[in-house]
């Protein structure tokens, strides 16, 4: 017996526009990036959404509407929700469509897709709070399991996520959690027997996320039947096989000239093929599952690189005072009362500007093995820091009347006004 | 191998850098003569120095005066007045014949396989040792007319360099850019040409003692020191510095900057700074080398190079083994190279000051960048380069038994 769970993360930043040092006080628009580069976030949006998520969700609605048996989880941070409301709605509708069969499951995380949980337990609720309530608004549905921004996985963040009533949480199915064990069980979280965790099983969900169209691996071409025979080989091994990775595997890291999207089509079928095969969301398997042992992980977890820790967000110097610098902000922004100063920095707890700063993979001459909007990790940084600085400035000199009136105003009535101006 | 200037009496980069290959190569194993066109004591390497002329020894200080092929005609009258007994030909060109003149006798003497040479300087004596040996020909291209002058046709440089060029078996550039320049400029064939970035040895780093007096109590006070060294000329880019520094200061004004180095803009740029109203910031140091360089390398927060048309530009690796972090130009090799540095479009004001500003604001991104590009220079080693040239050689010789 050997069920499938697919889960799928979606997400997207708003990216930092080149700020300089010399816009600190004067401009106070970070994301606006409107040049043809990788900062700009509508351009980023359209383009993802076109050649993946479209895409891969008609692709998905085909096959819930063929397989009855098939299902699959998201977590959609809710800063790429926000975004697609602005630069993409229609993304929005077919998510809609996915989630109305009833088979699609959503997950919570935090709003931001932050780190909050580094430093601040009450910025980390909060985030999560309003993830809910993002999802209520726009699915109508209340999440039961949570996921952390890249999987990220500690004893004590099992705790507050299980203190705030979450069924359970997934985490990366990394070696050294699970020692001899297999990824193929429910597990539960260190003296909580009732807070169940779903582990990444790496090898299988990499097959397809980062080996699908590399030539260079024995098993190219990976095609939906042999990845079936591989799923069969789990039966009798272990219940449940946790496929997890993120949505944008699906056409924007595997270009549809790779086949992905046929292979995603192909594959319900052949899975099913085996008669003991199935598919189960999160919370089905918490349910259907009983837990056959304890993790214990008194250090950070991740699903990032070889390290599968936090060294992709915190390694060096300019990351760590980044961070630092971060939430020595967090008590002036929430004391200053203005909504758009404490919106701007949640927007800038996301952990993609923390990333786009590491130099770990900039030494070994890998530069393209992952992606960078800046030229380099450096600027990055500059970028982030000129901005927290004018953010500071803001904090300080309190609401700008004018401002908030306009930042009030949704932006479809904002695009309303801005027509009838020109 | 010809090269027309050797430490310690260089003027500029090609020096070390024939220094630092002739040592590469000579780790490497290869049996090297390296030829200057005169005789003066020069730092050793292991390879073994040969002197086209060696009846009219230079002392140091004159060796000096002589050595830089980018000397510009009215230096080289002045030379020739200062020094009337030495007989100078009546041009730096006559020079430059005269070189190759010499050339074939010590090419016949050391029978070499292979013959290298660096510039145009030496391309005619290069181009007569192949005629006179049959050994092939491959030029090194450190810098070219086009980088220092702009393109211009009538220029009697550019014509010894095409001819180089043309006659080579095969190229050497310093960059991409530099092979970039080569091919749409110079009309060659881009398969003849292998790209070769300079390196730097770690034992090139100049030790010096802990900071003292002034400059201690200004750091201390929160003063930033920016750096700028390289000569003073339209190719190097200091009224662009200036430019940042203005900028720089209108936000941050306990900044100061140093300029390091002389030539002919050194009126122009002293001039623009007190018409900037920034005089009092900017300091000039004239030309510094070795121990006064490694000081100023050590008490600034960082170094700009903010090159116009850089073929390749040591001075950021130098920096960056003396533990500074730099900002570097695009329009340069050395960028190429060189991941863990800033890089801006010389003309680029506003992002050159915001870069400057940023590192003196950040003490965090001056500690990575000059950990992480320290570490990264310290990989550029000389023999490294040696090896890349080597594999040139093999494939000419070669080439040449298969004939």
């Amino acid at each position: 017996m050997s069920a499938i769970c697919f889960y799928f993360q979606v997400h997207q930043p708003r990216r930092i526009k080149r700020y300089q040092f010399f816009d600190i006080g004067t401009d106070h628009e970070y994301f606006n990036d409107a040049a043809e580069l990788d900062t700009n976030n509508a351009r980023v949006l359209r383009k993802v959404a076109n050649k993946s998520y479209l895409p891969a969700n008609a692709v998905l609605l085909e096959n819930l509407r063929y397989h009855p048996e098939f299902k699959v989880a998201f977590s959609i941070s809710g800063i790429a929700l926000e975004q697609f409301e602005e630069y993409a709605p229609e993304v929005i509708e077919s998510f809609q469509r996915l989630v109305d069969t009833g088979r699609v499951e959503i997950l919570s995380e935090t709003y931001y897709h932050s780190l909050s949980f580094l430093e601040s337990p009450d910025e980390f609720r909060e985030q999560v709070r309003m993830h809910a309530q993002k999802v209520k608004e726009l699915f109508g549905v209340k999440p039961t399991v949570f996921r952390n921004t890249e999987l990220i996985y500690r004893n004590d963040i099992a705790e507050m996520v299980a203190d705030m009533g979450y069924l359970g949480m997934l985490a990366e199915g990394a070696d050294h959690l699970l020692d001899w064990r297999k990824p193929t069980f429910v597990y539960h979280a260190k003296n909580d027997p009732t807070f169940k965790l779903l582990l990444k099983h790496y090898k299988l969900s990499d097959d397809i996320a980062f080996r699908f169209s590399n030539k260079g691996w024995e098993e190219w071409p990976l095609t939906a039947g042999k990845f079936a025979k591989w799923v069969d080989a789990h039966n009798g091994d272990g219940h449940v096989i946790n496929l997890f990775m993120d949505y944008e595997t699906f056409g924007e890291h595997q270009w549809e000239d790779t086949g992905i999207f046929n292979f995603l089509r192909a594959m319900p079928a052949e899975v099913l093929k085996h008669p003991d095969n199935s598919f189960v969301t999160p919370t089905e398997a918490f349910s259907t599952y009983g837990s056959v042992g304890e993790i214990d992980a008194p250090n950070y977890v991740s699903w990032a690189d070889m390290e599968r820790d936090l060294s992709a967000w915190m390694s060096n110097s300019i990351q760590h005072d980044a961070l630092r610098a971060f939430f020595e902000l967090e008590s002036v922004v929430k004391k200053s009362g203005d909504p758009s100063v404490l919106r701007d920095w949640r927007r800038l707890s996301t952990s993609d500007h923390f990333y786009y700063m590491c130099t770990k993979w900039f030494q070994d001459g890998d530069v393209h093995a992952y992606f960078n909007p800046y030229e380099s990790p450096y600027e990055a940084f500059i970028a982030y820091m000129n901005v927290l600085n004018d953010l500071r400035l803001r904090a300080h000199t309190g609401p700008d009347k004018k401002r908030s009136v306009w930042e009030s105003v949704s932006y479809k009535a904002r695009g309303v006004l801005q027509a009838i101006k020109s | 191998m010809y090269g027309w200037e050797f430490p310690p009496h260089n003027s500029g980069g090609l020096g070390i850098a024939c220094y630092g290959l002739a040592k590469g190569l000579v780790q490497e194993g290869v049996d090297l003569s390296f030829v200057l066109p005169r005789k003066y004591p020069v730092s050793q390497t292991g390879a073994h120095m040969l002197f086209a002329d060696e009846s009219n020894p230079f002392d140091g200080e004159e060796a000096e005066l002589f050595a830089s092929g980018y000397i510009n005609e009215e230096r080289l009258k002045f030379l020739r007045g200062q020094y009337p007994e030495l007989q100078y030909g009546p041009s730096l060109y006559d020079e430059v014949l005269r070189y190759a003149a010499l050339s074939p006798l010590v090419a016949l003497r050391s029978r070499p396989d292979v013959i290298h040479a660096h510039d145009w300087l030496c391309y005619p004596a290069g181009i007569a040792a192949k005629r006179a040996t049959g050994a092939p020909l491959v030029v090194h291209v450190h810098a070219t007319e086009f980088d220092r002058a702009g393109f211009n046709q009538t220029n009697p440089i550019n014509d010894i360099e095409r001819r180089g060029m043309h006659e080579a078996d095969h190229i050497l550039t310093v960059s991409e850019y530099t092979k970039n320049i080569i091919v749409n400029y110079y009309d060659v064939d881009p398969n003849k040409v292998t790209v070769v970035y300079n390196g730097i040895d770690s034992d090139d780093k100049v030790v010096v003692s802990a900071l003292e007096g002034d400059m201690k109590r200004l750091k201390d006070a929160g003063w930033g020191i920016v750096l700028f060294v390289g000569r003073l000329t339209m190719q190097k880019g200091p009224d662009y510095f200036l430019e940042a520094a203005k900028k720089v200061l209108s936000r941050r004004p306990q900044t100061l900057f140093v300029i390091a180095g002389s030539g002919d803009m050194e009126r122009q740029i002293i001039d623009r700074a007190a018409f900037l109203g920034i005089g009092d910031k900017v300091i000039f140091t004239g030309f510094k080398r070795d121990k006064e360089l490694g000081r100023l390398y050590q008490v600034a927060d960082l170094m700009v190079m903010p090159s116009v048309s850089e073929p390749f530009g040591l001075v950021p690796l130098e920096a960056l083994l003396n533990g500074t972090p730099v900002i570097v130009s695009k329009q340069s090799g050395v960028a190429e190279v060189l991941r863990n540095a800033l890089k801006v479009d010389f003309w680029d004001i506003d992002e050159m000051a915001n870069k400057i500003a940023s590192v003196l604001e950040h003490p965090s991104l001056r500690e990575t960048l000059a950990t992480e590009g320290g570490r990264e220079v310290r990989a550029q080693a000389w023999s490294k380069v040696a090896q890349r040239c080597m594999m040139v050689y093999k494939k000419l010789v070669k080439s040449l038994l298969h004939v």
